[in-house]
């Protein structure tokens, strides 16, 4: 490198030439066949496409939230890599709603050179969500962070193995992306599980304390949306009540490497609830902050 | 005889390596000096990284598109990346990454004063990309050729990540000028904020700068904290003319005798202000390390244990 070239064109008249794979990322699906599949509705697959894709987006926020204040900078770089794999996977399926249907996209003002991707980010109103409440629960300890972590990629990796076959091919092609992705990250967090629950006392105590904290919001991950099912009639999407086997028998396996035992599900989860838009106090005041640029300048350029 | 059994048989002093310009590496005799010095540059430079991950990082959950946010999101990262290597390359020399964690919250040991200053819209991300970000590669790019070889071959990396770091301000900054009016004024309000920090980075003038000689005897330090000022200003200008801001010195103006800029002098006083702990964002700053240092106290003692359980469970 030589010493002298910091800034070697950075002022070329193509900008795209500074780039290795230039800077037009526009077109989130862009070699994606983006037909819609016949057998499936609109409506119910942008509804289906903002659950997945607000899920992906709210938990990469709140693993954000971690950066600079992990403990140690190893997890500083895994769960900043984590947050990237899943902000990657919310950006196609939120552009995956907008095109399959576009009202379900926030208007802005005329000339607006907002993408339709980030104006479902960061124009609805947190009522308007989708999300699991798993996701948007406040961060807590890490203890309590790895056991979000590891139901949270428990279960989305069961739901995208399936994904893979839907006979929506935008769908299709994010599961087959995003499984290699959220193995790792059940990995990662199954790791931290173990080594937590088997290391010292306070540890241990903290492990067992994340598991009362986060388990509440186990059972809603199951509870079938009248939208997840029609969707897994149609052969796009996945009836979440199905992931349950998958998900008992890995959690059961991790916890018994960590001889921890997760509290009781509760037998019925509160409804309505994240998929429908119902969602924690707590979740408002992640959406203000998350939109707060964005929103303060709807015809901004970024 | 082979060039490898020479080596072996006669090995060549300290002295010898510099003066043939070629690297040092961790297990070759070196002076107490040349050590201690560089653990401290090493340390202060991963310092450095690590808490300026924090102005940035402050606006990563209010990133204004998905795009942005993994942008900033991964360049935040490989600076937590860059900490890392240099920990590594200053334990190759003995020291210890604890310890010098240590050094940094207690204050013992610096980092860039530039992570000091607030960031205080959007624009700054941008800013710190094409200034900060520039400064520290003019800084950092003849480090590669650094005596000590650990130190050097980091740094090579580092600069890679460091340039793509600039680029995606430019970038950004690019972007807003082409965007609203009030886009266009928070880029001027941000380079006129950061330009003068950015100035500072180079370190006090040559005049001032007791270390530079003995350092560029090493083969530690390749130019003079002027030099590589003048050379930063030099290539800032046509950027700042390109991107449509001005930037804030009403003495800067080209000498076509020099064929260089002529520039103003920062508010050097500011600077050892700074430097001494009383910039605007010191304590903040220490304040969210030493907490997040602390509160990560149980997960590394925890991870420790069980390494330990483990081993003894395969010796058993």
């Amino acid at each position: 490198m030589d010493d002298g070239n910091a800034y070697d064109g950075l002022v070329e008249a193509d900008p795209d030439a500074r780039w290795a794979f230039g800077t037009g990322f526009h077109d989130t699906l862009a070699g994606v066949d983006d037909a819609l599949p016949p057998s499936v509705d609109r409506a119910q697959l942008a509804t289906y496409c903002l659950m997945l894709g607000d899920d992906a987006l709210i938990m990469a926020q709140r693993l954000t939230q971690w950066t600079t204040c992990a403990p140690e900078l190893e997890e500083e770089v895994a769960l900043a890599n984590i947050a990237l794999d899943l902000l990657g996977q919310a950006g196609p399926l939120l552009a995956r709603a907008a095109l399959a249907d576009p009202t379900t996209v926030p208007s802005l003002p005329p000339g607006s050179p907002v993408p339709p991707q980030d104006a479902l980010a960061f124009f609805r109103d947190p009522r308007q969500f989708r999300n699991v409440r798993l996701t948007e629960i406040e961060n807590g300890d890490f203890a309590a962070s790895t056991v979000r972590l590891l139901v949270f990629s428990t279960w989305r990796l069961a739901l995208l193995q399936r994904l893979v076959g839907s006979c929506d091919a935008v769908l299709s092609a994010v599961a087959a992306k995003a499984v290699k992705e959220v193995a790792y990250h059940r990995d990662y967090a199954a790791r931290w599980f173990v080594t937590l629950a088997q290391g010292t006392q306070e540890s241990r105590r903290r492990m067992a304390s994340g598991l009362e904290a986060v388990w509440p919001y186990v059972q809603e991950l199951f509870v079938a949306h009248r939208v997840e099912l029609d969707l897994a009639v149609a052969g796009a999407g996945v009836d979440p009540a199905k992931l349950r086997a998958d998900f008992d028998q890995v959690i059961a396996t991790v916890c018994a490497a960590a001889e921890l035992h997760p509290p009781p599900t509760a037998s019925a989860a509160a409804t309505p609830g994240g998929r429908d838009g119902v969602h924690s106090a707590a979740f408002a005041e992640l959406v203000t902050e998350m939109q707060s640029v964005a929103r303060a300048h709807p015809c901004g350029r970024w | 005889m082979t060039q490898t059994e020479t080596l072996a048989h006669e090995p060549r002093t300290f002295e010898q390596l510099i003066a043939a310009g070629e690297r040092i590496e961790p297990r070759d005799a070196m002076p107490d000096a040349y050590r201690a010095t560089l653990i401290r540059q090493i340390a202060q430079h991963a310092h450095s990284e690590i808490i300026g991950m924090q102005p940035e990082g402050d606006w990563l959950t209010r990133a204004p598109s998905l795009r942005r946010k993994a942008v900033l999101l991964a360049k935040v990262q490989d600076e937590a990346g860059h900490g890392l290597y240099l920990y590594c390359a200053a334990e190759t020399l003995g020291a210890d990454r604890a310890d010098l964690t240590a050094n940094l919250i207690e204050g013992r040991q610096k980092y860039s004063s530039i992570f000091n200053y607030p960031t205080l819209s959007y624009a700054d991300v941008g800013v710190i990309g094409w200034l900060v970000d520039g400064a520290a590669i003019c800084n950092q790019v003849p480090l590669c050729r650094s005596s000590y070889g650990p130190y050097g071959r980091a740094m090579i990396r580092v600069c890679k990540e460091e340039s793509f770091h600039q680029r995606q301000g430019y970038e950004l900054l690019v972007t807003m000028m082409a965007g609203t009016r009030e886009q266009q004024e928070m880029v001027q309000d941000a380079v006129n904020r950061w330009w003068w920090p950015a100035l500072m980075m180079f370190g006090p003038p040559d005049t001032d700068s007791p270390n530079t000689a003995q350092s560029m005897a090493w083969g530690i330090k390749r130019h003079t904290n002027d030099e590589l000022r003048q050379r930063f200003v030099d290539m800032s200008v046509p950027q700042a003319h390109a991107l449509g801001v001005t930037l804030p010195d009403p003495d800067l103006c080209w000498d076509e005798r020099r064929g260089s800029h002529d520039f103003g002098q920062p508010d050097w006083s500011e600077l050892a202000r700074v430097i001494k702990g009383d910039g605007p964002c010191n304590a903040e700053r220490l304040a969210r390390r030493r907490a997040a240092h602390e509160n990560g106290a149980w997960v590394r003692e925890a991870a420790t244990a069980f390494a330990a359980r483990q081993r003894q469970a395969v010796v058993a």
